[in-house]
């Protein structure tokens, strides 16, 4: 659904992407990991025809990005951002109806179908309980839910998340990827980054591992989530155990000493 | 492939009465009654005494419909039909035009805060409007000449603005005190160097006020405003999706810079006309959108309509205030000050959140 092929990117003089490969299928949850300022951000805005590109392709559906109107991309890509608080208050039914302006006629005119679509997401993603509610009054989670509500109201094949479980408790992080989960499964290709390796690990069908130099590895979450990867992202900091069976990553300092052994004692 | 939602049936019933739209409907057709009613107020009151019957037969006449215009009531026909009856539709397109394109800039630039002055549209009519009364050679009328420098105004803000590529909102306002600071002291140096009837003409037209305007008035500003109008009501759909903020706007399908160019152009394009025609009224684009946002909600479909229902119904009470209020007229932009200050700190008070959280 999503192909990048050595995709380069500069603001200026300064280069952020410099060759970055790696594609997303329909059906599949890929996690995007790395840290802060490898160009995550950058290589979403990108797909989302934000920034123009340098060199490279960037395809969605088999379709330049580059060449594609507002109108006909968002049909391709829907985009959830982080949760934020807009400056007017609007209700959430109204919010998420807003992923319908792609398809909507003249004026903006919602048909029966579009507020259909409307109701059944909300239904689907569990809030529909809030439809009248003004989004600004929301929690955090909240907010996240109805954003994702909108974006799959978009109803367009490939959806980009930035962060969505920044910011929220335990629980709602772990609802809002069991919610990315089954929407890979009805075979929307999902495309999220997310700063916790162990929830990409958890939770994702793929991962894609950045950092400055580019892309580090991709695949299979037990073929990434590796200590020679993490060592590349994170400078050694990290350390990989099973824990009841499921890969886990950890911090090196949480360890006892015998765990330490092959990069000598933490001073 | 492309992630579909199956209509299921359950949600069928709900679909009309979660987007149901009767009330606010009914809102607005309660207040476009409330307008008529206003606007046949207003004819009635003023100076001169005249009954509701009286101003009846004359419309009636003048409209051809029922009777003629009788030498007996040729007072009647001036009164009513040259001097109350522009003046109070001047007084609906000015509340129209300034509350319409307040809800559009504050949408623009996501800020409930901002009025359709700020871009600069006020200052450089000012500018413009003075240079007229003080230089009687200079080749354009009062009117013309500050609509053009209306005008000029938001083009050198634009253009000031325009670093690389679409401006953005921060560099736009700036550009805006930067160009209203440059005519404002023009019009300051302008009033320093004129007569001093020159300069109460000056000071009365910064004012605002609807003392002078006449069919011509209307026969120019009013089918401007109402394309500007109509052409801002159309995009209200997307001016809720541009509220979002440009990156959002643009995944959701919206291509941000073209639409705000197009509705800040026609936003400013009402504003001159209406500036330019009976001088700076404040308060009205400002309040009016907040006003109509109590009734109908943040969606600028309702929004735009109810500001201007509203903003008219404001006008034509305020300025019929203004006549009769005192045995010389006020200005009817102190009266908007007078009125609108309170409204906004009341605002402030008791429901900051809901507006502005």
């Amino acid at each position: 659904m999503l192909r990048v092929q050595d995709l380069r990117f500069a603001y200026g003089p300064s280069p952020v992407l410099t060759g970055v490969t790696l594609d997303v299928a329909g059906g599949e949850l890929c996690g995007l990991f790395g840290p802060n300022g490898c160009g995550k951000t950058t290589l979403f805005r990108c797909c989302l025809g934000l920034l123009e590109y340098q060199a490279g392709a960037l395809t969605i559906d088999g379709l330049e990005v580059r060449r594609l109107d507002p109108r006909r991309l968002a049909g391709l890509v829907a985009y959830v951002p982080q949760e934020h608080r807009p400056p007017f208050p609007f209700l959430v039914k109204d919010i998420v109806l807003m992923g319908r302006t792609p398809h909507l006629t003249w004026f903006g005119r919602a048909r029966r179908r579009d507020k259909q679509v409307v109701l059944e997401t909300l239904e689907k993603v569990g809030i529909l309980d809030l439809a009248d509610r003004p989004y600004n009054e929301l929690s955090g989670g909240q907010r996240q839910l109805a954003l994702i509500a909108r974006a799959v109201a978009q109803e367009a094949p490939l959806i980009l998340l930035d962060e969505p479980t920044s910011g929220l408790d335990f629980s709602n992080q772990v609802r809002i990827w069991q919610i990315l989960q089954s929407l890979a499964k009805t075979g929307t290709a999902v495309f999220a980054c997310s700063h916790d390796p162990n929830h990409v690990a958890w939770f994702c069908d793929k991962v894609v591992a950045m950092n400055h130099a580019g892309v580090v590895a991709g695949g299979h979450p037990d073929e990434v989530m590796t200590e020679s990867v993490l060592d590349r992202i994170y400078a050694g900091s990290c350390t990989v155990h099973s824990v009841a069976g499921v890969t886990t990553v950890l911090p090196r300092q949480v360890l006892g000493p015998e765990h330490q052994q092959r990069f000598g004692p933490v001073t | 492939m492309a992630h579909n939602v199956e209509p299921s049936d359950a949600l069928d019933p709900a679909v009309d009465t979660v987007f149901s739209l009767r009330s606010r409907l009914g809102l607005l057709a309660a207040l476009a009654a409330g307008l008529v009613a206003a606007s046949a107020a207003a004819l009635a009151m003023g100076a001169y005494r005249l009954s509701v019957a009286d101003v009846w037969a004359t419309v009636l006449a003048r409209l051809g419909l029922i009777g003629e215009v009788l030498p007996a009531s040729r007072l009647h026909d001036t009164v009513v039909w040259n001097m109350r009856l522009p003046r109070i539709i001047m007084a609906i397109t000015v509340g129209a035009a300034l509350s319409s394109s307040g809800a559009v800039f504050q949408g623009c630039f996501r800020n409930p805060l901002v009025e359709p002055y700020i871009l600069g549209v006020s200052s450089g009519a000012a500018f413009g409007a003075a240079l007229g009364i003080i230089y009687p050679w200079f080749p354009l009328s009062v009117q013309l000449s500050a609509f053009v420098f209306a005008a000029l105004a938001v083009t050198t803000v634009y253009l000031l603005a325009r670093v690389r590529g679409e401006p953005a909102i921060v560099t736009l306002v700036l550009a805006g005190v930067i160009v209203g600071a440059v005519f404002s002291a023009g019009v300051s140096m302008l009033t320093y160097l004129a007569t001093n009837v020159q300069m109460r003409e000056i000071v009365f037209w910064l004012m605002g006020g609807f003392y002078f305007s006449t069919w011509r008035d209307v026969a120019i500003a009013t089918p401007l405003v109402a394309l500007g109008v109509g052409g801002m009501y159309a995009n209200g759909w997307t001016l809720n999706v541009l509220s979002m903020g440009d990156q959002e706007a643009r995944s959701l399908g919206v291509h941000p810079e073209k639409i705000r160019r197009l509705l800040v152009v026609l936003a400013t394009l009402v504003t001159a006309a209406t500036v330019s025609s009976v001088g700076v009224i404040a308060w009205v684009g400002l309040m009016m959108p907040h006003a109509a946002r109590l009734l109908v909600g943040p969606d600028n479909r309702f929004v735009i309509p109810c500001a201007v229902l509203l903003g008219s119904i404001y006008l034509v009470l305020c300025d019929t205030l203004a006549r009769t209020l005192t045995a010389s007229e006020i200005p009817v932009g102190i009266i908007t000050s007078l009125l609108g200050a309170p409204y906004l700190a009341y605002l402030l008070r008791s429901r900051t959140r809901g507006l502005f959280g």
